[in-house]
């Protein structure tokens, strides 16, 4: 039977997401009442948040659980079933009109996903993958253009030589930096980061983890983190939702929830992550 | 047979696979505490562009009778070639010096039914198990396979084993299961397949590569309990290959640590974390984020890893990441030395004792 009560998304502490974000110069991106369905699956049901500026909000979750739907719709590769998406003020629920609109978007929200290995042209190189999005959303003389490119592949720690190279020639840390420049090309208000740096290896993860908070302090841009992974959530972001089977099932400061997890699934998340001295437990066995 | 013998319900096909091995010198048990596998000085070089280039070097290893032994690392650091060698999967034009002994005799000597035999009891897991599995046939005849071929185990035993042993790692539906094809099953799941199937050809060591980097971590934790359960039932050694250096710590007795295709470390994992023997294993627990509390830099490791190939041949590979590095380190190739009961690449490791800490900033 169909709960159509939705859950009240403020929680045990009672500042809700809205206000917290609030109370950081109003949020650059509004989520409210989200639902997304695909044939008979609810993917996504009765989800909002906000995210001030130059903010970071986590989507935690696993498999399943909708989160990287949330980022697919708020980017506007996936349509809402019902719910409003709000950046700068501005609705992107519906899909763009123009072509003028879609690049206004662009503007307003950018993504880096996963996988470096397929985000990025096999044939373009580093420079020219930033440059490209320069040129699609600023009207700027080219020597502009390339002083800026220069900027962005030296913010993210690449070298000349690398700017120059193919994707096939770069390290996956390096591809995910390249993506992340041109991400910032665009000088996007919100970051969606849908596991940016899960597929990094652990000394090149540090690097990218310092490197987004370096951006976030130099360029006040908001992100929304998409991860799975407890500890990357704790060390970038400042407020967390926690999604399973696509509701939000738990939200707060990403602190509190990770200290002080209150519903059960949070509590079996955060028991599930390997530590010294763990032991693995067989919990229910899961069903599919 | 050292291990419990999931086949004792199968009489027809236990004396004909007790034979092949036993003749072969494959399945002869050995006293506890001795090696199974011993890797020693292995190095290989695999050719690109017709040029040979160096991905594991001088690589030194053992696995004990059911001890399970973590083997961390970053990619190119040659951890999953260490594996590869070891089950004899090396790619073509592979050039190997040094030697892999499986109970004492060299697997390099082994060709067809000697090999099959090996193979049936150093079994592997994969990180990828759809990349593992035939995705046009049924879970039943991807693991009866090995059975029916290598084992001569009638269709129908092999399939009633293969529901048992569904059962084993959480599946209850067996029958059903095995009907199915790949498509059908969740990663987890699939994965929990994967084990189960290693399983049946009753293995003595369980070559484990990166087998829940894919999985969520709830079911990353079940599919871990499920392999900790089934090992000591049945006694079976283990090498956990893992970028995951608290997951090694937490599943393994020892941990091996490879950097730019060398070994840098050999320790106990209940000391690796807090007492580390090279600068570079150090380095990388300080280096993950910490989910107790966050902090306003990680301590990243400058730089990213080097492969093997790109690695000096006469200084150690880690020194241009180093913070403890001197000019010492830049003259010659540390040797792996004995220290405190563990082994370090590093010539000053002994001198750094007590400075290498985890702790994070």
């Amino acid at each position: 039977m169909p709960d159509t009560t939705a859950p009240d998304l403020a929680g045990p502490d009672s500042t809700s997401p809205h206000s917290a974000a609030l109370a950081s110069n109003g949020p650059v991106l509004v989520v409210t009442s989200l639902r997304k369905e695909f044939g008979s699956l609810v993917a996504v049901d009765d989800v909002s948040f906000a995210v001030g500026a130059g903010r970071s909000m986590a989507i935690v979750g696993e498999s399943g659980s909708g989160k990287t739907t949330i980022a697919r719709m708020i980017v506007g590769l996936e349509r809402p079933t019902r719910g409003t998406i709000t950046a700068c003020g501005a609705d992107r629920s519906r899909p763009a009109r123009s072509a003028r609109d879609r690049r206004r978007r662009g503007a307003e929200v950018q993504i880096v996903f996963q996988d470096p290995y397929t985000s990025l042209d096999p044939r373009q190189s580093a420079e020219d993958a930033v440059s490209e999005a320069l040129r699609l959303h600023h009207d700027w003389p080219a020597d502009r253009c390339r002083s800026r490119v220069t900027e962005l592949i030296d913010l993210v720690g690449l070298d000349a030589r690398q700017a120059r190279s193919l994707p096939r020639a770069l390290s996956g840390g390096q591809r995910q930096r390249v993506a992340i420049a041109r991400a910032l090309a665009a000088e996007p208000r919100v970051l969606v980061l849908d596991e940016s740096v899960a597929a990094l290896d652990v000394s090149i993860q540090a690097q990218v983890l310092n490197l987004l908070a370096d951006i976030r302090d130099e360029t006040a841009v908001s992100y929304v983190l998409i991860s799975h992974d407890l500890a990357v959530v704790r060390q970038l972001t400042d407020h967390a939702i926690v999604m399973h089977r696509g509701r939000v099932v738990e939200h707060g400061p990403t602190a509190r929830v990770l200290d002080e997890p209150q519903d059960p699934y949070t509590r079996r998340l955060r028991a599930s992550v390997p530590r010294p001295g763990w032991k693995p437990t067989r919990a229910g066995s899961e069903s599919s | 047979m050292t291990v419990g013998d999931p086949n004792q319900n199968v009489p027809a096909a236990e004396g004909s696979v007790g034979a092949v091995l036993a003749g072969d010198g494959l399945a002869g048990g050995g006293p506890g505490g001795a090696p199974l596998l011993d890797v020693d000085r292995l190095t290989v070089r695999l050719p690109v562009g017709g040029v040979p280039r160096a991905v594991l070097r001088d690589v030194s290893l053992t696995v004990r009778v059911g001890e399970a032994v973590g083997l961390v690392g970053e990619s190119g650091s040659g951890k999953s070639m260490t594996a590869r060698a070891i089950d004899r999967l090396l790619p073509a034009g592979a050039q190997v010096e040094g030697q892999i002994r499986y109970r004492g005799r060299d697997i390099s000597e082994l060709s067809g039914g000697d090999l099959r035999a090996f193979r049936t009891k150093v079994a592997m897991i994969f990180q990828d198990p759809r990349a593992h599995v035939n995705p046009v046939r049924r879970i039943g005849d991807f693991m009866t396979e090995a059975m029916r071929a290598n084992l001569r185990v009638p269709a129908r035993y092999a399939h009633l084993r293969a529901i048992e042993m569904l059962a084993q790692v959480g599946i209850d539906d067996g029958a059903r299961r095995l009907r199915q094809y790949p498509h059908e099953l969740s990663g987890g799941m699939l994965q929990r397949v994967m084990i189960a199937a290693a399983l049946l050809t009753d293995p003595v060591l369980l070559l484990a590569d990166e087998p829940t980097t894919a999985l969520d971590v709830t079911t990353q934790a079940e599919v871990m309990a499920i392999l900790d359960d089934l090992r000591r039932e049945y006694g079976l050694a283990m090498l956990f290959i893992t970028h995951d250096l608290e997951l090694a710590a937490a599943i393994c007795d020892r941990t091996v640590v490879m950097y730019a295709g060398q070994v840098v470390e050999v320790r106990s994992s209940a000391l690796l974390h807090q007492d580390p023997l090279h600068p570079y294993t150090a380095a990388l627990a300080a280096a993950r984020p910490d989910i107790e509390r966050s902090s306003t830099r990680l301590r990243a490791i400058p730089g990213r890893p080097l492969s093997a190939f790109e690695a000096p041949a006469d200084e150690c590979a880690f020194a241009p990441r180093c913070p403890h590095a001197s000019d010492a380190c830049r003259q010659s190739l540390p040797a792996l030395t004995e220290l405190d009961g563990g082994l370090s690449r590093c010539v000053r490791a002994a001198e750094l004792r007590g400075q290498l800490t985890v702790t994070h900033a």
